[in-house]
């Protein structure tokens, strides 16, 4: 088990050094214009725009930078470890303002992912037991709507109603734990449930279609033939195989969604990692850029691995290869 | 000595659905006693599973239409609450089930499955529980049965499996044991070890058992007596040595001519003509007349009752005794035994 955690490890590395040099590669062969003209003023000199250039490092060759880009993400560089540069936009230095982000986003995913997984396993396994009754074609429906309700719209909606409408809620932009508890909850209560609303959707029906297969299974008429209670063998016996690959859909999500929560941090105004990644990527915003992409790479790599180690856990079918 | 531990009457298990209605059982009676095992022989569909699972209690009541009588030391189940056939499920009555592979829940582990099973019954401590399995496992000839219960369904062979769901089945001392096709998906040499196990423990426990199965071969050498069914009725009932020896539905005479046999030089194998019947559409008259090759004016019209044809030996036909042991010289080609 040690081995396959080491090697897993050893593959995230590689995982981060593909995804960043593909960055680097669709950054220079499909440019948008050079990013040192940005910089440089209104009617630069040749002059100007090398001196620019060399500023930003862009006047090396891109192996050259490929290679310094590793070289200061494994030992640093003056803004401290991991050596992330400054952006070309601000000038200011990635890290700080990508650990603060990183805050905000995961804050987000979070409380989305436990909210999700609050409504959509117990939605779905009711649904599953009670298959056909008004109760089961209710929320199927409702997951359906979610499911296709764009995000955009469902967080201005609700923003609409419960700020603007209710007044029950104070409206867009990030509060920090720290500084106001009360504060950051009825900030965060709705982007969470917008963000939960469309996963609870999906997670339900997903759960309910397992659970309906796993109903099927010989080992339930076994447990049924040893005289099991019924909520036994629902509680013991079909949860069991019923939610367990819900491990692995919520290992992937999570792991996109840490530079993927583009509408939801746009709709709030909450300052994140996806509408960075975002703005960064259309202002040729090549460090913020790869900063994103390492982190995302990362998280999706150790969120995949810890479900992996979860799933041979919970599944003694599954072992470590 | 009779001690009737089962006896279905009349048994109807009829499902309604949009094309009709499902007659899957259409009128069983038979009796399992203690000491003995009953085989109950028939095709995919003959509706001899269904039979067993609606003594269980294990079909669906909403979705099917259940009628007459099956009495286990007395009781009619049919009558019974889901609650007292939960107490008398794995209690009182043993089922084990085609496919070992699938049959055991495949995260836990073999010895906390059969554990689960006492504990559903009886209140002792989860570490007498795990005991009693343990010795569960050892009594249906599971090596190193204190490692085996520590392992979980995958590390174990299919052979190995079903006498762990043998041994599940058996550890609360039930008085009957339906095995629903035990040998079906093993191996054949491991198929013989198993029927001797449950032999074994039949007698050891005195215990009756319901062996299910579609060969009428596997039943024959543990079975005391023989059910033939064919699309949901028993179309030939009797001892072992009655319906072995001296088969007298045209049903169950096919399905010995079809097993190739060591003992006996047979010329070639006579397989059964077309296939199972509709059980929405059951052909009029005699179920199997379509595939009888003995069939004659009233078999597509009338019914045939299933009529004893003297020491219990009964059968479901409209040919004369005579014609049927005519048939049996023809096609089994042996010598008829002294009545």
């Amino acid at each position: 088990m040690g081995r396959y955690i080491i090697r897993r490890l050893l593959w995230t590395v590689l995982v981060v050094v593909l995804v960043t040099l593909l960055t680097f590669v669709i950054f220079f062969v499909m440019p948008k214009g050079d990013p040192a003209l940005r910089f440089a003023g209104k009617s630069p000199t040749p002059e100007l725009i090398q001196e620019v250039k060399e500023s930003l490092g862009l006047d090396k060759s891109v192996p050259e930078q490929y290679g310094l880009f590793l070289e200061r993400l494994v030992t640093g560089d003056e803004y401290g470890w991991p050596g992330l540069g400054k952006s070309f936009q601000t000038k200011q230095a990635v890290k700080p303002e990508l650990v603060q982000r990183a805050q905000v986003t995961i804050t987000l995913i979070i409380g989305g992912a436990l909210l999700w997984l609050a409504i959509g396993i117990p939605v779905g396994v009711i649904s599953a037991l009670r298959r056909g009754s008004a109760l089961d074609r209710i929320s199927m429906g409702t997951a359906l709507f979610f499911v296709s309700a764009p995000v955009f719209w469902l967080g201005l909606l609700s923003l609409y109603v419960f700020w603007k409408k209710l007044g029950w809620l104070p409206g867009t932009g990030y509060v920090s734990f720290g500084s106001d508890p009360g504060a950051w909850f009825s900030h965060m209560i709705l982007p969470w449930m917008v963000l939960a609303l469309l996963f609870a959707a999906i997670y339900a029906r997903v759960v309910r279609g397992n659970m309906i297969d796993v109903m099927t299974e010989d080992y339930i008429r076994t447990a049924r033939a040893k005289g099991l209670s019924e909520r036994r063998i629902v509680l013991k016996h079909e949860l069991r195989t019923g939610i367990t690959p819900v491990i692995t859909l919520l290992a992937i999500d999570l792991g996109v969604l840490v530079g993927g929560t583009i509408v939801t941090e746009t709709v709030f105004n909450l300052q994140g990692l996806g509408n960075w990644l975002l703005v960064a990527a259309q202002n040729n915003d090549l460090p913020v850029t790869l900063a994103v992409t390492v982190l995302v790479a990362i998280a999706v790599s150790l969120f995949s691995l810890i479900a992996d180690i979860l799933y041979a856990i919970l599944d003694p079918r599954v072992r470590y290869q | 000595m009779s001690d009737v531990l089962l006896e279905v009457r009349d048994l109807r298990v009829h499902f309604p659905t949009a094309d009709g209605v499902v007659k899957a059982v259409d009128g069983v009676s038979f009796t399992v006693e203690r000491g003995h095992t009953l085989g109950v022989v028939g095709e995919s569909g003959s509706g001899k599973s269904i039979t067993f699972l609606t003594v269980m209690g294990l079909i669906n009541r909403k979705s099917a239409i259940v009628s007459g009588e099956v009495l286990f030391e007395g009781r009619n189940l049919l009558e019974a609450t889901n609650d007292e056939l939960r107490h008398i499920r794995g209690d009182r009555i043993g089922m084990i089930f085609q496919d070992p592979m699938t049959s055991m829940h495949p995260m836990y582990r073999v010895g906390d499955q059969i554990a689960e099973a006492i504990l559903a019954h009886r209140s002792v401590s989860k570490g007498d529980a795990r005991a009693r399995a343990v010795e569960a496992l050892r009594l249906v000839g599971i090596p190193a049965p204190e490692q085996r219960a520590r392992q979980y369904p995958h590390e174990f062979s299919g052979g190995m499996r079903q006498r762990a769901m043998i041994a599940m089945a058996l550890v609360l001392d039930p008085d009957l044991l339906i095995a629903d096709e035990p040998t079906t998906a093993l191996d054949v040499t491991v198929q013989a070890q198993i029927l001797e196990v449950i032999d074994e423990l039949k007698q050891r426990l005195n215990i009756g058992v319901a062996l299910i199965s579609h060969s009428l071969a596997t039943v024959a050498d543990v079975s005391q007596d023989v059910m033939v069914m064919y699309a949901g009725r028993p179309i030939e009932q009797g001892t072992r040595d009655q319906v072995f020896t001296a088969p007298l539905h045209p049903y169950a005479l096919g399905l010995l001519s079809s097993v190739p046999r060591v003992d006996r030089r047979v010329e070639r194998l006579v397989p059964i003509e077309g296939s199972p019947p509709s059980l929405i559409h059951v052909p009029s008259g005699c179920a199997f007349h379509p595939r009888c090759p003995y069939r004659f004016a009233p078999c597509d019209t009338e019914r045939p009752d299933l009529r004893d044809r003297g020491g219990g030996h009964a059968d479901a036909c409209h040919l004369s005794v005579d014609q049927k042991a005519a048939n049996r010289r023809e096609r089994l080609d042996m010598q008829e035994p002294v009545a």
